[in-house]
């Protein structure tokens, strides 16, 4: 496999509603704010595309991929569409890199968009509830943070975690948002107001919840050599790993827990495991990707996380998942500190879905070009010159895209590549 | 418009409009809907089943893995499963109550979901749980399926109480 790097990424401001511009409009302009950040690039240099949205039901039009590819004028060069849930953009990435890695392409660009102010939030909650099982799962009263829900009432069964400690992630999240101009939804609040927040499938409230989003994010991936004639802060995804589970929640029988290589089996000799409390699969992509970029404990190697909040309970169910604590240790590890801007593995420094919104084709691409950012240390560049947000030092971070109730997940390590 | 004799093709004005929200740009209502033919082909049983009061898991004929929620094929060794009938009492596993939720079933606000467990059953069954107040419903708490009289074939033909 050949080293892939990326040299450049963009984002659109998650925004409610766009109606000024269709699909097609948001993604140039991510691709745009992109190629602004290359000026060696050309279009003719562009290899092909990875596009990537969820759901037909929000576009209502089959094929949006390649209308993308065509209005960046990137026809007839290779495309293709890139679908798999609430992860469908941090996919649509490892599937660039595939592009790059195999030697397939020199230049991929992965864009990806979702546009869900079409219909009001009951109609985008079915549409989104239309992704679990339709013969089992939906017709009972397909919710998406009901599902999540049950998962966290079991979470806080088996290890005593608390709704402090689920309202503190939202909290931080929020905050961190305050200092990032691309944030939908940034919020200096108090665990109070969290706790106080409307009930929408008990124990998760309002806000507790990600927003639903318009918007559109790009990442532009090299191969060694193009990347370094394009920019002399590339980085390097070093690791990129993709794990899986059942479609019904309900349907994960007890197996082993997958040990990370900082893990002893006797850590967890009583635990049924996922059950519903923990996504296999998000142990299974970090796994591949802590051994692609040789890292033995995240906690110590890992400068900072971008992962999937779309509840804050998942992201202290991920805490555990990636290894950054044990398992039943996520609450703790939220009270503690660590995961704050100035804590020890600062997670979710952009604000997060929570804050940043959850436009999910777009999610896990936005999710690369804060790490990227993030990585180059142009934090400032790119936030109107503020620097809050920016960690000092960061050499190396990780990003986690997942898709409802766990069945698709992403992991993806990236590193300076200078 | 007739002009020496020849008539210029014209569209038929239509007296439907379109619902308008706004100018700049033009945004405006689209309707559509559709009726869909669904199988529920292999899973048939099942939902026939709940129509007679009965509610069946899936065993393997192989491993003996057993699945609370109908799968044809087992999941963990790939052989074909057979039908195997579930007790109508059970166990809340988890639960949750929804006061919000999809367009479909805003209307059923608040409702309850569990996913129930049985002892020796490999996975579990997503349900509703009825005439229980949310904050009287905790894990470990016994539960009896009850079946709709009219069968609508759906998995909402059973649900769960307490006794
Ligand atoms: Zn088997």
């Amino acid at each position: 496999m050949k080293p892939v790097y990326m040299v450049a990424g963009g984002i659109t401001k998650f925004s409610k509603a766009s109606p000024k511009k269709d699909f097609r409009y948001m993604v140039k302009e991510a691709f745009d704010a992109a190629m602004a950040d290359v000026p060696n690039l050309t279009l003719d240099q562009i290899d092909g595309s990875i596009t990537s949205y969820f759901s037909d039901h929000f576009t209502r039009q089959l094929m949006a991929g390649i209308m993308v590819h065509d209005y960046l004028g990137l026809t007839p060069k290779p495309s293709k569409r890139i679908e798999s849930g609430g992860a469908t953009g941090g996919m649509c990435l490892q599937s660039a890199w595939e592009a790059i890695a195999s030697g397939r392409m020199d230049v991929c660009l992965a864009v990806g968009f979702e546009t869900m102010s079409h219909v009001n939030t009951w109609k985008g909650n079915e549409f989104i509830a239309l992704a679990s099982d339709t013969n089992f799962d939906y017709p009972v009263g397909g919710f998406y943070t009901g599902y999540y829900a049950m998962m966290v009432k079991r979470h806080m069964h088996e290890f005593g975690t608390t709704v402090e400690q689920l309202a503190a992630v939202s909290v931080k999240n929020h905050k961190n948002a305050l200092h990032n101009p691309y944030a939908q939804f940034p919020a200096e609040l108090t665990i109070a107001d969290v706790l106080n927040s409307e009930m929408v499938a008990d124990p998760l409230k309002r806000l507790d919840i990600c927003v639903m989003s318009d918007g559109a994010a790009s990442a532009i991936l090299c191969s060694e050599e193009m990347a370094f004639k394009l920019t002399d802060k590339p980085i390097l995804l070093s690791g990129v790993g993709t794990g899986t589970d059942a479609m019904r929640l309900s349907d994960r029988p007890s197996r082993e827990v997958i040990l990370l290589p900082h893990e002893n089996p006797e850590d967890y000799k009583d635990l049924k495991y996922p059950g519903v409390h923990s996504f296999r699969g998000g142990r299974a992509a970090a796994k591949q990707a802590y051994k692609m970029a040789n890292i033995q404990n995240p906690l110590e190697e890992l400068d900072f996380v971008e992962l999937h909040d779309a509840f804050t309970s998942s992201e202290i169910q991920t805490y555990e998942d990636l290894g950054l604590c044990k398992y039943g240790d996520g609450g703790k590890f939220i009270e503690s500190g660590a995961a704050n801007l100035d804590g020890k593995v600062p997670v979710n420094p952009s604000g997060g879905l929570l804050a940043c919104g959850h436009p999910v084709g777009a999610t896990g691409l936005m999710q690369a070009v804060f790490s990227f950012w993030q990585l180059q240390g142009s934090i400032a560049q790119h936030f109107g010159g503020d620097d809050t947000l920016q960690l000092k030092n960061a050499k190396r971070g990780l990003i986690h895209s997942h898709a409802g109730t766990g069945t698709y997940i992403t992991a993806t390590v990236m590193e300076r590549g200078f | 418009m007739t002009q020496a004799g020849k008539t210029t093709p014209k569209l038929e004005e239509v007296e439907q409009g379109c619902v308008l929200y706004n100018l700049d740009p033009i945004i405006m209502k689209y309707h559509y809907e559709v009726d869909y033919i669904h199988s529920y082909a292999q899973d048939s049983p099942f939902f026939a089943g709940l129509s007679k009061g009965q509610l069946m898991g899936s065993k393997c004929t192989k491993c003996g893995s057993t699945f609370a929620t109908p799968r044809s094929h087992c999941m963990n060794c790939g052989e074909p499963t057979e039908w195997m009938d579930l007790p109508l009492e059970a166990k809340v596993h988890t639960y949750t109550t929804c006061y919000f939720g999809g367009e479909e079933f805003l209307a059923e606000t608040p409702f309850t979901l569990i996913l129930v467990e049985w002892p020796g059953v490999d996975t579990f069954f997503l349900s509703r749980l009825i005439g229980v107040a949310p904050e009287d419903v905790y894990i470990g708490m016994p539960v009896k399926a009850k079946f709709r009289r009219l069968s609508q074939f759906k998995p909402t033909d059973v649900y769960f109480v307490t006794e």
